[in-house]
């Protein structure tokens, strides 16, 4: 029952965040004085923007908004980047390569990182333990575009294994085919470093904490082998704090890396945000803002609630 | 029995130690040890972080002093000519880069690289044959800096002779062809005689049959399709050139005198040694210890006018969100209750707000209106969220230490809030406060590259420029001159490496009981 209202609570409080972001977003951009066109065009122009509201105070112009939000789930329609298509079809459009990258590099990553974590825990203060540390300080630290610009000179123009950006759905066959996911390796290896390097990192922690705990010094106690001990125990135990932080990544796939996209000329969700912040789309650019936003907020409360769920001991709404 | 053992001791035999003086605890004769001085000892063990301190010092001192020296300048036009050159850098004769490129020259392309060389020693071609060869191979201008042995490839069907060699980018420019006015011709004469760096060289005879190229000065010998030719107009192959050198093909007067100008109209048309011209024009050779980038400047000046702007943002937020931050938390934690719930929910919304979002209103709002500079807009963006953090860590450690018996006898003495805040919770908070601090500087220098390699903010103006403004522009030319994106893009890996590990080991060093917690 309390778990229910501390989460109900917590969604409240979401919606509320979300709301006051969308306001302060939707009329700082909305009262920008968007350029005039001269000339023959300046009519048109004018009856577009009148028959669109743009010549209403903000507040209405957000009343509207909001209107068409709760009756129609219209959340504007977009001028530059596709000419009158609705916003929200827009962005639909542009998930599926986005969360294709993302998972890819979720899949790559978590596994590896994991695997790396255990066995730096495991041989903690051997050489191998020294070197998984070098990697996961070089991983975590070396932001992941100059790793991409490094990628594309080296594994793309000097050997020429990889193509230098994504192909085009023309030219792989379709979105969901190997020779896509082969023109994805760049992109996928560029994020896909950074996960290994984090989840390493906590795993190696967490486990050993859990390695030095004295249930597992019951568990040696009580006669079962090293193996067995870290298997059922230290690694249960490890995981709890680090699978909260896997459910929020997973969520996050559908929000692209703004920067990669734009190296690797991926169609996805980040690249359109930067489209529409250059063409001055400003439907759009709300659009992507608050898609961004909804994905921040979701991946936290689903963070949060995750570690309530999986570990009895926090107990959820305690302060 | 031991000598030394007694069964009774005379009670005269004991005396007091002290019996009219009073005892105080004396004064320590060792330094003490304070936080800091704590903190420095600890720090100082972990070698890592020494050593990052170390390149993070020469970074920030690189930023500083170079613009000083440089002879480059920011926001003055550059030379077009020697755009996109390759980093050279010569300490006494051994080149730690050698400004050149690998290229695979063909016979005929030797011959005009080498002739560069020949002419720019011996301007009016006084030395012949198998000599000059020599002399132009070894010259200082010439374009070649080593050469392999000849291979045979296959081009087009037919086997073709080429020679691997690394062809200098600052050489290989040589002669051009200039359009002066009479006065300008003389002040470079003048200049010329100065400092004894010759810059004018003979005009070739352009209009002769025998030039290959009236717009290329570099083809200041006779030539027959490209190939150079002997006294007697004819064609010569490389061993022949080699042995006699070139028929030189300049300009002379009637009674066979060489001509350095050529009069058109009311200007000159003159040649030079493009090398020593731009001695001329800018007082220096053209050497850019990282390269030139497209637009012919000079990475390594701009860089540091990068860091620069790096530096002062990273701290310059680092510095409001300490201050802001502290203040923040210290209430929250300090006061609790509903004050506390208030100002969670204000963090909760700023926190939850993607920081491009931000940074892009205060762009468009502040920036684009001319209220702010692109700089001052970053910085006030930045400051939005940035100081959550600290202002957590000072919020958990207010809430530790507010009900400690301390605080409530200093309460009991008198002490009013503000003192009780600041004198006495907060150096607990100190150490965690400036650790959350340094981390913030990578982030913040992490973001601004971002965003002005994305083109959010636009860093690039006469007073600034930003690191990731240079790989934009560099990358462009990744395929062929990876330096120029490639140089800027390991500085910042190198500084987010160094800033990390810094980080890391002041965390351990304020913090042992912290240490190692997300290794």
């Amino acid at each position: 029952m309390r778990t229910l209202k501390y989460v109900l609570k917590r969604l409240l409080f979401l919606v509320i965040t979300f709301f006051i972001i969308m306001t302060i977003t939707f009329c700082l951009i909305k009262s920008l004085q968007a350029e005039v066109p001269l000339g023959k065009a300046a009519e048109t122009e004018k009856a577009r923007r009148e028959a669109l509201g743009w010549d209403k105070p903000v507040l209405v112009q957000y009343g509207i908004y909001l209107r068409n939000l709760f009756t129609k789930f219209d959340i504007g329609t977009s001028l530059k980047v596709s000419y009158m298509k609705p916003v929200a079809e827009v962005i639909l459009e542009r998930m599926p390569p986005t969360i294709l990258v993302n998972v890819l590099s979720i899949l790559v990553g978590l596994p590896l990182g994991i695997a790396l974590g255990i066995f730096a825990a495991l041989k903690k203060n051997t050489w191998i333990d020294h070197v998984v540390s070098v990697i996961i300080v070089l991983f975590i630290s070396v932001p992941s575009f100059v790793l991409a610009f490094f990628l594309q000179y080296f594994l793309s123009f000097r050997l020429g294994w990889f193509p230098l950006v994504m192909y085009s759905k023309a030219e792989a066959g379709g979105l969901f085919t190997w020779k896509m996911i082969y023109s994805l390796m760049l992109p996928i290896m560029a994020s896909a470093f950074y996960e290994i390097a984090y989840f390493a990192r906590t795993v190696r922690a967490e486990l050993t904490e859990a390695l030095t705990s004295e249930y597992m010094l019951l568990a040696r106690t009580k006669g079962l082998t090293q193996s067995k001990a870290v298997i059922h125990h230290a690694l249960k135990n490890a995981m709890v704090p680090i699978l909260p932080v896997v459910i929020g990544t997973f969520l996050s796939v559908m929000g692209g890396s703004m920067v990669l996209e734009r190296i690797f000329a991926i169609p996805g969700v980040g690249d359109l945000t930067l489209k529409a912040l250059q063409t001055f789309d400003y439907d759009l650019f709300v659009g992507t803002a608050m898609f961004y936003t909804l994905i921040g907020l979701l991946s936290g409360i689903l963070t949060d609630l995750s570690y309530g769920f999986l570990d009895p001991r926090i107990k959820m709404g305690e302060r | 029995m031991a000598e030394n053992t007694y069964n009774s001791i005379p009670a005269e035999k004991f005396r007091f130690v002290q019996q009219n003086e009073k005892l105080h605890d004396k004064a320590l004769k060792t330094k003490p040890i304070g936080y800091f001085k704590d903190a420095w000892i600890r720090f100082r063990k972990n070698k890592a972080s020494v050593a990052a301190a170390i390149v993070l010092a020469i970074i920030l001192l690189y930023a500083i002093i170079v613009p000083f020296f440089s002879v480059y300048k920011l926001g003055v036009a550059s030379d077009m000519t020697y755009k996109k050159m390759n980093p050279r850098l010569y300490i006494g004769k051994t080149a730690i880069f050698d400004g050149a490129k690998t290229m695979s020259l063909n016979d005929k392309y030797l011959v005009n690289l080498v002739a560069v060389g020949m002419n720019a020693e011996d301007p009016e071609m006084v030395k012949k044959g198998h000599e000059s060869w020599e002399e132009g191979i070894g010259s200082y201008y010439s374009p070649i800096l080593r050469l392999e042995e000849e291979r045979v490839v296959e081009e087009a069907g037919k086997e073709v002779t080429k020679r691997d060699a690394r062809v200098s980018t600052y050489h290989i420019i040589g002669f051009r062809y200039l359009q002066v006015p009479k006065e300008e011709y003389e002040r470079i004469l003048a200049w010329q005689e100065e400092n004894e760096v010759q810059v004018l060289y003979p005009m070739v005879d352009q209009d002769n049959p025998y030039c290959e190229d009236p717009s290329d000065a570099n083809y200041w010998y006779k030539t027959k399709k490209g190939w150079p030719v002997d006294e007697k107009g004819k064609r010569m192959d490389l061993e022949q050139t080699m042995e006699n050198g070139v028929q030189d093909n300049f300009l002379r007067d009637k009674e066979g005198n060489i001509r350095y100008y050529k009069e058109m109209g009311s200007m000159y048309s003159i040649r030079v040694l493009y090398y020593n011209y731009y001695q001329y024009k800018n007082g220096h050779e053209p050497t850019f210890v990282f390269g030139s980038d497209g637009g012919g400047y000079d990475i390594a000046t701009r860089m540091a006018y990068g860091l620069r702007t790096s530096f002062v943002l990273s701290f310059g937020v680092a510095l409001v969100c300490f201050i802001f931050g502290a203040f923040f938390g210290a209430i929250e934690g300090y006061y609790g209750g509903w004050v506390d719930l208030l100002l969670e929910r204000v963090v909760d919304v700023l926190w939850r707000m993607p920081l491009y979002i931000i940074v892009v209103l205060f762009q468009l709002h502040l920036v684009n209106t001319g209220k702010a500079s692109v700089l001052g807009g970053l910085l006030m963006a930045f400051c939005v969220t940035g100081w959550i953090g600290t202002a957590a860590v000072v919020r958990t450690q207010f809430y530790r230490f507010k009900n400690q018996e301390y605080i409530l006898a200093a309460r009991t003495l008198g002490a009013k809030d503000l003192r009780l805040m600041f004198r006495h919770i907060f150096p607990n908070a100190i150490g965690t406060i400036i650790t959350s601090s340094v981390f913030a500087i990578p982030s913040v220098i992490l973001s601004e590259s971002t965003f002005s390699y994305l083109g959010i903010v636009n860093l690039n103006s006469r007073g600034a420029v930003s690191l990731g403004t240079m790989m934009a522009d560099g990358k462009e030319f990744l395929s062929e001159f990876p330096h120029i994106l490639l140089i800027p893009a390991a500085v910042i890996a190198l500084m987010m490496i160094a800033f990390n590990l810094f980080g890391n080991g002041l965390r351990d060093a304020f913090n042992p009981s912290l240490r190692g917690a997300d290794e």
